[in-house]
């Protein structure tokens, strides 16, 4: 149980900074459904309580996403704390999802 | 949300259905504005269907892409949207600023572009697709009415999809997308040299899906890179097959098409002078206004300085006129035909002249041809010179240079321009030119410079090899170059061979000695004749003073006689009438009577003869 104190460090540290995030998906379309249940899994697993997630469905608010320079979809932003993220897909592979958020050094 | 849904469904149930809805036969089309394309693709583009623009980097797609939206912005007032997965919108703004579509404002009014960089920091984790990129633009076409889409560099964006499947499916998606919203659309995509999309074999899936498929291609020739573009696809419809050279102008890109293939121009029968008397009267009063001439000569057969004195003609009537050299300034070139007493520095001041300089040795003909076909635009001119046309020739490739030449004519005659080419013709065949630019087929006349060597010198030959539409000298004149200017002097034939220069002066002045000789002889022998004459007609006048001096001297004679006879009577008649008295009375009066009958007819007959002679 090597990695014990080292999660607890990285839960310390996710449970005094809220990852706030932005999901754009475009309705009920496959990946977009796919992409909401991988990141909440995720989110789950790592992230506990300390996130604040918002999803925009770009079929709903075009001209917001248009305005966030969103072009895919399902596509993820790391809004905060810096540095920002962006990750597109549907967030099936968990291990660069949690790189590019920079939750990595949570799963080592 | 729900209405999303049904939409996603039905892209997933019927792909192969909406395949086939897509080969409707009937097509309407949209014009492009680009100058050339709309030609050889019969109209422009299909109208709310979706072309493929591939090419390497550099080929000229996105130019074509967002030229078409900007004419169809600024023409035909249809707004459009752009999608930039490639550039940058700044760097697009950047590039257009050099042509004359003032894209900024435009783009207040009727564009719409949408930076679709991917940034490197996207991280792909699992699939993704097209849905809210669609779902926006959707959103983006009611908002300002849309009409045309351009999506810049796909292939950008579908590098991102890992699997060939996913690749196809959002191809679909994008195609049924843009059928149901109405849109005409432009999609570019990369390809590399050797014809194969960085995404291999999408793009034959591609090319299925859309209705018109456009290959850009740039080639170096010979040191210059040649654009070309090609149709090879265009469902339901016609088009101009091959590869068409293209260029970038103040106006943006021009394709060189071929023309309309019916030459329905309106011919003149107006006669324009060249500038040269003698040549005028060779081509039976001059060139046809509108009609293109072709001079051809080997260096220094005077090819310039028959383009000048055109220009001079034309400029003094007032004509606007445009002289283009190459690889010659207009300084030298003015200063040069001052030599020969051809003025044109006043006409350029005037500005009814301008004069075009261009260098070859590193420019794209087709460059030429557009700075050209700017100049037509901007000066308007009647008349104009080109000096010389096979100058573009000497870079880039000889087909292209034809093209070129060829549609130069064209153009030249559209504008209702007379215009004189020069050819320079190397080496010592004169019928080079004909398979070198191949412009004589279609120049209307063709006058050939040529030096002919005789006698140890080399001397100019002008020869009509053709005129259309003109009764046109056949002969072979010599060009005389003088400080007075140029001249046309006819040429000797002798033994089947033309004489000229010295040749000819030699046999000019045997020509005129011969003539003196001919006509001292003459002289003489008249002289001698009349002399012949007038010693006959003397002695003849001698003789006959001689014939009346005899004759005086018999009527003397005959009278003489008479007289003695009469005398001879009386004697007798004395005699009788001493002797017998009267008897002899009767005898006397007859004797008398008979005397002066013979004397009167004697008379008469000397008066006859002298009026016969008189």
């Amino acid at each position: 149980m090597a990695s014990r104190p080292i999660k607890q460090i990285a839960k310390a540290q996710s449970v005094t900074t809220v990852v706030v995030m932005r999901l754009y998906v475009a309705g009920r379309a496959p990946n977009s459904v796919k992409a909401i249940a991988n990141l909440e899994a995720i989110c789950r697993e790592h992230l506990q309580d300390a996130y604040k997630l918002e999803i925009v469905d770009v079929c709903e608010h075009p001209r917001r996403a248009l305005d966030d320079g969103v072009l895919v979809t399902p596509s993820l932003t790391k809004l905060s704390p810096s540095p920002g993220a962006h990750v597109i897909g549907n967030l099936s592979d968990t291990s660069s999802v949690l790189a590019a958020l920079g939750l990595a050094s949570a799963r080592a | 949300m729900s209405g999303t849904v049904q939409i996603r469904a039905r892209v997933f149930a019927q792909p192969a259905a909406m395949a086939k809805t897509a080969t409707r036969p009937v097509f309407l089309k949209s014009l492009t504005g680009i100058q050339g394309f709309d030609e050889i693709s019969l109209g422009g583009l299909p109208r709310n269907r979706a072309t493929l623009v591939m090419g390497g980097p550099g080929t000229g797609k996105s130019v074509f892409a967002l030229q078409s939206l900007v004419g169809a912005a600024s023409k035909n007032k249809q707004p459009g949207i752009f999608v930039a997965f490639e550039e940058n919108i700044e760097a697009i703004f950047a590039n257009a600023a050099g042509f004359d579509w003032e894209l900024p404002a435009l783009a207040r009014k009727r564009l719409f572009f949408m930076n679709a960089q991917l940034s490197p920091a996207f991280v792909a984790t699992g699939d993704f697709d097209l849905g809210g990129m669609l779902a926006m633009l959707e959103a983006k076409q009611i908002e300002i009415g849309a009409q045309w889409v351009v999506f810049d560099g796909i292939d950008v964006l579908l590098s991102l999809l890992r699997t060939p499947r996913a690749k196809m499916r959002e191809i679909y998606r994008l195609r049924d997308w843009l059928t149901r919203r109405g849109l005409t659309a432009i999609i570019t995509s990369k390809i590399d040299n050797e014809g194969n999309g960085s995404e291999g074999a999408n793009y034959g899936f591609m090319q299925f899906m859309v209705d018109c498929v456009v290959r850009f291609d740039r080639r170096m020739e010979q040191g210059i890179p040649v654009r070309r573009l090609e149709i090879s696809k265009y469902r339901g419809s016609a088009f101009a097959p091959g590869e068409f050279p293209l260029s970038f102008g103040p106006h943006g890109m021009e394709v060189a098409s071929p023309g309309p293939t019916d030459v329905a121009q309106e011919t003149s029968t107006e006669r324009v002078s060249t500038g040269f008397v003698g040549l005028d009267e060779m081509l039976g009063g001059g060139l046809f206004r509108g009609s293109s001439t072709l001079i051809t000569g080997a260096p220094g057969t005077s090819k310039t300085t028959l383009a000048g004195l055109f220009t001079e003609s034309a400029c003094a009537r007032g004509e606007r006129t445009l002289f283009v050299s190459f690889d010659e300034g207009g300084d030298r070139v003015r200063r040069n035909l001052k030599s020969v007493g051809i003025h044109l520095d006043a006409h350029l001041k005037h500005g009814v002249l301008q004069m075009y300089s261009g260098r070859t040795d590193a420019v794209n003909p087709e460059e030429h041809l557009i700075r050209i076909t700017a100049l037509i635009a901007e000066h308007k001119p009647r008349c104009m010179v080109i000096d010389p046309l096979s100058a573009i020739a000497r870079t880039g490739s000889l087909s292209s240079a034809r093209a070129i030449g060829n549609r130069l004519i064209y153009k030249l005659r559209d504008h209702h321009i007379t215009a004189v080419i020069t050819a320079l013709v190397e080496g010592e065949d004169p019928q080079a030119e004909a398979t070198e630019l191949q412009i004589s087929t279609i120049a209307d006349s063709w006058i050939q410079l040529s030096y002919l060597v005789l006698g140890g010198e080399r001397n100019r030959a002008l020869t009509i090899v053709k005129s259309r539409g003109t009764r046109h000298s056949n002969q072979v004149r010599e060009l005389v170059l003088s400080d007075k200017g140029l001249a046309l002097s006819d040429v000797y034939s002798s033994g089947g061979e033309v004489l000229m220069g010295t040749l000819r002066w030699e046999k000019e002045a045997e020509e005129r000695s011969r003539a003196l000789i001919s006509e001292t002889e003459s002289d003489a022998k008249r002289r001698e004749l009349q002399f012949a004459e007038a010693d006959t007609s003397a002695r003849i006048t001698a003789l006959q003073l001689d014939l009346e001096r005899q004759r005086a001297a018999l009527m003397l004679n005959t009278r003489n006689v008479a007289a003695r006879h009469v005398t001879s009577g009386e004697h007798q008649t004395e005699a009788r009438r001493l002797r017998s008295g009267n008897g002899g009375d009767a005898v006397v009066p007859s004797a008398k009577r008979r005397a002066s009958v013979a004397g009167k007819s004697r008379g008469n007959g000397n008066g006859q003869e002298r009026v016969r002679r008189g």
